[in-house]
Formats: structure tokens, C-alpha cells, sequence
């Protein structure tokens, strides 16, 4: 056996304090460590990479002949059916949003190497930025082509929103990001058996989050919901700009306003759930 | 033996872990100096892999201390991960990635420079040369031990853990690994405590044993010192003789409070 390169990098023991890395709150280079880690896994695995567009894709056929035949009707029919696209794309930026960060965090829980990295000195915070990083490079790599098919196939220009547009691209992923720390956290406590909820939860804002209508057509009493949720202010923004051809500046700054709260509170509740599944014992057992 | 392989490593003072009606473990206290391999040994449900859990940080005890390097474990646990490493079985790596990707991934995690070099010692120590560039779920039992090996040795730790490292390998592959810890533990200085149902790998790596029987620790000595105290010719008697409340255990005074 060769040994005499083992310790080449560093010099036999005992070790001292000088020879150890040194210690950093958040670490680009760990945050790097987990993007590359994604990356590699993208790129091993070709079903995943066509997952990320197939379904948008499917959704843009859809919805796009549905608009298309709407153009054709006369009066106000034919004027919404311009905002439809629009409102499915953006749907789509926020699921993608929220499934980009839970996939990844899944795939830690999948493979049972979430013990690997807890003990690691990859810290909380790293562990949210890196999956924050990679939800918005998923995004990108689910929407933009997707946006560019709009124009080819049906002439429809998402990117015509101008600054709106990054407006509620922004409001969009920070609610989808909220929700997905959230869920990932009650996961991360209960173990796989919850990961329904991160399938479903989003769907279920969607009758409230008046995406492909107006918040004045739902009841009172739900009105009164919708202009809890983030993605409402920014739907009828689209809407506004579409047909009105109006930034409504005020809605992108109270969906900015309750979306910090909805992140502040999703982290404090990753962390919560995650002291709780420290207190439980589950992190121990996602490996058994 | 100087000052400074005298310098605990780990120290745990009356540590505890209440789950609701059931104490898994039940106010231990030990400490681990610098350079040892320590055994825990105990039948199943004894607090083996809680404990090791709890000085992870996986675990949060219900009370207790736990200082790692001097270090508190619970205030100050990111000061020293990067000092410490993990090998469990029941803990993988991703498995499409390829061995040589899970390392790069892991050593930059710890910060180790020139991880592609500390691969490549890596590979060429622990023999991953012929399945580096292979996904790591593509690869035998045995050989996903060593890449696990691999990962865990990947910072030169300090101080590692090791939940039942052999556990379902065949004898050549198990024998190859303690070698190999052996070796590590020698060159390096580092100390090592691992979890453990096998009594020829305690016997042959360790020196020195906490007994655990029911979250607390029922004795406390070197292989040998054991088999002496215990009258018995192997550690496994002993280990029977400790799970079953027999010979010298059953005639023994309270569980140790400290070790």
C-alpha cells in the first residue's frame, strides 16, 4: 500500500487549530457545494431535466389553443382571453418556484443523505440559500423556454410586461419559496409520510389566489382570504396591465410586504420544525 | 501518553434523552482523550445510536452536556464539524451522482483544500480506483462501505463516529475496513467511537469499552480488563453475561454514573 502521498495536503498529527479550516457563518463555497451537487444530478439524469419543461409545456398547449379560440370571440371574451396565458405562465413560475426548492430538498430525503449533510458544517441558512439558488435556476430553466414557445405558437409575449413582469416574477417565487420551507420543514419532522404536502398545498391556494379571474367574483367571506395571499395582488395586477395597460404599483408593494412576513415566518418555522424533529429523534431515522 | 493526547476530545456529563415515556438514554457521563478508539457496546435499545445521534447534533438531548473539543455542543456545534466526521450504514449518499462527484461535493462541504488531490489519495488508499468514476448506486455493498469510508475520512477528521461500520459485510471486507480504520487512527492521532455488535471488531479495535445497558452505562474498561473483571474467556460472554443480568453483572453494584 502506498502511503506516502496520504498526508501530502496536510502535514501528521496531532493537529493544531492552524491547520483547520477556518470556521464562516455562510460559506459561498458550501453554498456551491450543494448547487454543483444538483447539478450533477441534473446532469446524470435525463428524465428530470425533461421534467422540468415537459409539464409547462403541456400547460402552455393547452391553455394557449384555449386562448386562441377565445381571440376569436367578439366583446370581452375575446379581450380576457389575452390575460389567460398570462395567468397560466405565472401560475406556473409559482409552482415551479415552490416544486424547484422542494424537489431538491427531496431528493436529500429520497436518497437518505440529509443525515450526511446535517452533521456536515453546511449550516441552515446555506442548506435555504442553496435550495433557494437552485429553485430559481429550475424556474428559469422551466419558464424561459416555455415563454418563448408563447411568441412562436401563439404570438402571445409574455416579456411585453416590461418591469411588471419582474415584479410578479419576484412576488411569485417568494411565495412559492415561502410555502416550500414550510412544507419542507413539516417533512423534515414527519418524514416522508408528509410528503403529500408538498404536491398539494400549493393547489390548494389556487381557488383563492383568483388566478384565472377576478377577486371580486369569489364571496365576500373569501375575498377577504384572497387578499391574504400574495399571488392574488400580483394576478390582478397582470390583469390590470393587460387590459387596463395600468402597473398597479400598490399591489406589487403590499404582495413584497406579506410575502417578507411569509418568509420570515416559513424560516423561523423550518427552524422550529426542525429543532422539533431534533427533539423527536427523526433525523436520526430518515436514514433507517 | 503527553498532555495533549490527554486532552478530552469528547466529554458528556449526565447526558439524557427522554422520548415521552421512554428513556433511551439515562444520565451518562464519560469523556474520550485524544488518539483512543472507544467502543459502544450494547445489545438493541441499549442508547448506542442515540448517543452517537446526540454528540452528532442529530439528536437534541433532553438534558445534559456535551462538549466536543472543548467546545459546547449545542451552542457552538459549527465551530467543530469541520473537525469531525460520520460512518453509518443506514446513512447513503446520493446515488446517482458517481463516487467521484460525492466526494468533490463532500469536500468542499468541509472546506478540505485541493479536494480533487484528496480524492485522489483517497481512491488510492482506499482502492476506489476501479468504481471512482462510477454512479455510487451502481456499486457492490462492500464497495459503497469504502466510498462511505471515503466520505467520512474526507477532512481528516479529528474525531469520528461510527455507527456499526461493518455491519453487513463479509468477513474479508469487514476485516479490510478495521484495518484501514487502524491505519487512520495511527497515522493521523485521531480518536474514534463507534457503535458496535461485534465483539472480534471491538476486541481488536478498541481500547476501551462503555458498556451500555438500558440508556446507562454498566461498566467501563479495556477489552482485556473486561474479559478479566468478567472471569470470562471473550467479550461476547461478557456482552451476555452484561445483557442477560448474569455472573459478575447480576452481583453488580449500580450502573456506572460516570466512566
Amino acid at each position: 500500500m502506498n502511503r506516502s502521498h496520504i498526508d501530502s495536503v496536510r502535514p501528521s498529527a496531532p493537529f493544531s487549530d492552524s491547520q483547520l479550516p477556518v470556521y464562516r457563518a455562510v460559506s459561498l463555497r458550501r453554498i456551491g457545494a450543494m448547487i454543483l451537487r444538483y447539478v450533477y444530478l441534473l446532469r446524470s439524469s435525463w428524465p428530470r431535466l425533461l421534467e422540468l419543461m415537459y409539464w409547462p409545456f403541456l400547460q402552455l398547449l393547452t391553455w394557449g389553443f384555449l386562448q386562441s379560440y377565445l381571440n376569436q370571440q367578439p366583446g370581452f371574451l375575446g379581450a380576457a382571453g389575452g390575460a389567460l396565458l398570462g395567468s397560466v405562465l405565472l401560475w406556473e413560475v409559482l409552482v415551479r418556484g415552490q416544486l424547484g426548492f422542494s424537489m431538491s430538498f427531496l431528493e436529500e430525503m429520497w436518497s437518505r443523505n440529509m443525515a450526511n449533510l446535517l452533521i456536515s458544517p453546511l449550516t441552515r441558512a446555506e442548506l435555504l440559500l442553496s435550495l433557494l439558488s437552485l429553485s430559481f435556476l429550475r424556474v428559469v430553466i422551466s419558464i424561459v423556454p416555455i415563454t418563448v414557445l408563447a411568441i412562436f405558437f401563439f404570438d402571445y409575449n409574455l416579456w411585453s410586461l416590461g418591469f411588471g413582469l419582474i415584479a410578479f416574477f419576484a412576488n411569485l417565487l417568494l411565495t412559492g419559496w415561502a410555502l416550500a420551507i414550510f412544507t419542507s420543514g413539516m417533512v423534515l419532522r414527519n418524514g416522508l409520510g408528509a410528503e403529500g404536502l408538498v404536491w398539494s398545498t400549493m393547489f390548494a391556494l389556487m381557488p383563492f389566489c383568483s388566478v384565472f379571474y377576478p377577486v371580486s367574483t369569489l364571496p365576500k367571506a373569501l375575498q377577504s382570504v384572497a387578499w391574504l395571499l400574495p399571488p392574488t395582488y400580483v394576478f390582478e395586477g397582470m390583469r390590470a396591465l393587460v387590459l387596463e395597460h395600468t402597473f398597479r404599483l400598490d399591489l406589487m408593494l403590499w404582495a413584497f410586504g406579506i410575502n417578507l412576513l411569509l418568509m420570515l415566518g416559513a424560516c423561523m418555522g423550518f427552524a422550529k420544525l426542525m429543532d422539533s424533529a431534533r427533539r423527536a429523534g427523526s433525523l436520526m431515522a430518515i436514514g433507517e | 501518553m503527553n498532555d495533549k493526547t490527554s486532552t478530552p476530545v469528547i466529554e458528556v456529563e449526565n447526558l439524557t434523552k427522554v422520548y415521552k415515556q421512554v428513556t433511551a438514554v439515562d444520565g451518562i457521563s464519560f469523556s474520550i482523550t485524544q488518539g483512543s478508539i472507544t467502543g459502544l457496546l450494547g445489545g438493541n435499545g441499549a442508547g448506542k445510536t442515540t448517543t452517537l445521534g446526540m454528540l452528532l447534533g442529530l439528536i437534541l438531548p433532553s438534558a445534559g452536556v456535551i462538549r466536543l473539543f472543548g467546545h459546547d455542543g449545542s451552542r457552538d456545534r459549527h465551530r467543530v464539524l469541520h473537525r469531525m466526521n460520520f460512518q453509518s450504514p443506514y446513512v447513503a449518499l446520493p446515488l446517482r451522482l458517481t463516487v467521484r462527484q460525492n466526494l468533490r461535493v463532500f469536500g468542499n462541504l468541509y472546506g478540505v483544500p485541493a479536494v480533487a488531490r484528496r480524492i485522489d489519495e483517497l481512491a488510492d488508499e482506499l482502492e476506489l480506483g476501479d468504481f471512482l468514476d462510477r454512479e455510487a448506486g451502481k456499486i457492490s455493498a462492500g464497495q459503497k462501505t469504502r466510498v462511505a469510508l471515503a466520505k467520512a475520512l474526507i477532512n481528516w477528521p479529528e474525531l469520528l463516529l461510527l455507527d456499526e461500520p461493518t455491519a453487513s459485510l463479509d468477513p474479508d471486507t469487514g476485516d479490510w475496513i478495521r484495518t484501514k480504520l487502524e491505519a487512520y487512527r495511527r497515522r493521523r492521532g485521531a480518536t474514534l467511537l463507534l457503535a458496535s455488535h461485534n465483539m472480534p471488531e471491538v476486541e481488536r479495535l478498541c481500547d476501551d469499552v462503555i458498556m451500555l445497558k438500558q440508556g446507562r452505562i454498566v461498566d467501563r474498561a479495556s477489552p482485556t480488563g473486561l474479559v478479566q473483571k468478567y472471569g470470562r474467556t471473550t467479550l461476547e460472554d461478557v456482552f451476555l453475561d452484561v445483557a442477560r443480568g448474569r455472573g459478575l453483572a447480576a452481583s453488580a453494584a449500580a450502573p456506572l454514573g460516570s466512566a
